[in-house]
């Protein structure tokens, strides 16, 4: 309980930090936001009306502290480009990524671990040939696997359109036929870095003396390895698979590009190249947000499943 | 042992085409890489163009050079600048620990809270697009990573008998620093600096991808992917190639990578 605690205090101070580093890049962008919002042909006064509407005029940190409660509250500011608020923008394109990214996650999680268990279990070409492979789709970035994925599946065998996103409300089934894709082009390399990562993990614990000694007490094999070897294997995996939904929903911004997703990172992208910046600051402190939310997640699952962690 | 060195050698063999091709693509291609030729639009690789040509006319293969050369550039630049201020901060705040040391380290966890590529997209919003933006971008993106790695192994040296040795010899703190502890990570230092040439090609062939990265006259492979795409009915080699390319420069670095990284143990 102390451990969460402490967790939870930590995850609540790098939240600060960062929303305060994000605030601060916002607000040491040149330009003026008031010129963005009523163009170049405004008087002075009309412009300081605006500053005094928005707050602009008061101190820094006053800013940053009215933002951030704000922000808490759920009010997340209002796009210059739309002039609507950006929690409305964010409420349809939100449940998007966060499907798709579940959806790479799950793939990653099924496919990975098992995959993993298995390759440490052989050696010989079996092992040899799954490294190659991994090596390899390692090295094949998640955009170019969509483009290829784009090109068999919906140009050539046509099981999904291109372009045509179909939302989760018109027709889940083709939805999730859709997004499919996408996932699997970010799920392919996390899961080879995945399944290195356990199977070299467990292939170090099996060297350990411990594992020695459940042998010469005539355990068996198998119930070692999943009572025992895993379990202090999966530490640094999932710590990893943490990481890889943060990876996701921030890479997100590339792969929903590939596939033409109406998503957060689409969002996020046109408010960058629309230079709409309280949409760029909102969407990038709710990602870090979730980051850190699942970074915390993850020590807590750790903390479950090797205790010891909690002393240190 | 004998597997173990064939990562190191597959790595170097194709890390060392990859930045021949790009050096060369540097000065000379076979074609010039944006001359347009309306009569040979969207030919199959041949032996007159090995990666066949793209919708202008255009010889896929030298703009190939071309955009391999910029992304090396790229991500060299971004390590340098992101391991320069990294092995510096890294150094520093491992070498004389105390209140700036754990406040630094506070900052760094909470920039980490942004994957880099995020990073770099927001430092790229704030600046403009192109070239230098990138590295610049990528570069900063990159310092926290190197600081830590950089920073744990300052620490770990801190008080090992050689560095006290020096220390009663009269050695600078800057002497320490940067003669005697900086050699003995490179073990670990050395191993990072390429995987970070590995991300950055990633992460620069994402901006360009995207549309925000590098940009014309500037070629760069992730741009060329964006491009090529529209066109992939017609043109599947302008797609595989370019993407092959990319993919080539990432499994070099990678599998050098590793190879060093397992070299150590």
């Amino acid at each position: 309980m102390k451990y969460a605690v402490r967790k939870l205090a930590m995850m609540l101070l790098t939240m600060l930090i960062v929303s305060f580093l994000a605030y601060l890049a916002f607000q040491i962008i040149p330009g003026d936001p008031t010129n963005k919002i009523l163009g170049t042909e405004a008087t002075e006064e009309q412009r300081q009306m605006l500053r005094e509407q928005m707050g602009l005029n008061r101190p820094f940190l006053v800013r940053y502290g009215d933002w951030l409660i704000h922000f808490v509250q759920g009010d997340l500011g209002d796009s210059y480009s739309y002039s609507m608020p950006v929690g409305e923008m964010l409420a349809g394109k939100l449940p998007v990524t966060l499907l798709l990214a579940l959806l790479a996650f799950l793939i990653t999680t099924v496919v990975s671990i098992p995959l993993g268990i298995f390759s440490a279990g052989r050696g010989g070409w079996v092992d040899r040939v799954m490294t190659v492979l991994g090596q390899l789709t390692m090295a094949v970035p998640p955009f170019f696997i969509g483009i290829i994925l784009t090109y068999c599946f919906g140009l050539v065998l046509q099981w999904f359109t291109p372009g045509q996103f179909v939302s989760f409300s018109q027709d889940p089934g083709a939805c999730l036929t859709y997004l499919v894709f996408p996932a699997i082009a970010i799920a392919l390399p996390r899961i080879a870095m995945t399944v290195k990562m356990l199977r070299s993990g467990i292939l170090a614990e099996l060297g350990k003396d411990y594992v020695r000694t459940a042998h010469s007490r005539g355990n068996d094999r198998s119930a070692i390895l999943y009572r025992h070897v895993l379990r202090n294997a999966l530490v640094p995996t999932v710590t990893f698979l943490a990481m890889t939904i943060a990876d996701i929903v921030a890479g997100s911004v590339v792969i929903e590009q590939v596939f033409a997703i109406p998503g957060m990172g689409r969002l996020l992208f046109s408010s960058i190249s629309n230079r709409d910046y309280p949409v760029v600051q909102a969407i990038i402190v709710l990602m870090a947000f979730w980051v850190v939310l699942v970074n915390f997640l993850a020590d807590l699952i750790n903390q479950r499943l090797d205790p010891r962690l909690r002393l240190q | 042992m004998k597997e173990r060195n064939g990562y190191l050698w597959v790595g170097i063999t194709i890390t060392c085409i990859m930045t021949i091709l790009a050096l060369v693509g540097l000065f000379w291609t076979p074609y010039d890489p944006s001359a347009m030729d309306s009569m040979q639009v969207y030919l199959p690789p041949s032996l007159a163009h090995l990666f066949g040509t793209d919708n202008f006319g255009r010889d896929v293969f030298s703009r190939a050079m071309k955009g391999l050369a910029t992304t090396y550039v790229v991500s060299l630049g971004t390590v340098a600048l992101g391991a320069g201020v990294g092995i510096l901060v890294g150094a520093l705040t491992g070498y004389f620990g105390g209140a700036v040391d754990r406040v630094l380290m506070r900052i760094n966890d909470a920039v980490s809270a942004f994957p880099s590529i995020l990073l770099a997209l927001v430092i790229i919003s704030l600046l403009d697009f192109g070239k230098y933006n990138v590295i610049l971008a990528l570069g900063v993106a990159f310092i926290p990573s190197y600081a830590r790695v950089v920073r744990s192994e300052f620490a770990r040296h801190r008080d090992m008998n050689y560095v006290i040795a020096a220390r009663l010899m009269g050695a600078g703190h800057g002497r320490i620093m940067f003669s005697h502890i900086l050699p003995n990570t490179r073990a670990v230092v050395v191993p990072a600096l390429i995987i970070g040439i590995n991300n950055a090609v990633l992460a620069e062939s994402s901006l360009s991808y995207l549309g925000i990265g590098v940009r014309s006259p500037d070629v760069s492979l992730g741009y060329m992917l964006s491009e090529s795409q529209n066109y992939m009915g017609s043109a599947p080699w302008y797609v595989l190639c370019t993407g092959g390319c990319i993919v080539l420069l990432i499994l070099g670095l990678g599998l050098l990578g590793e190879g060093l990284q397992q070299k150590r143990r």
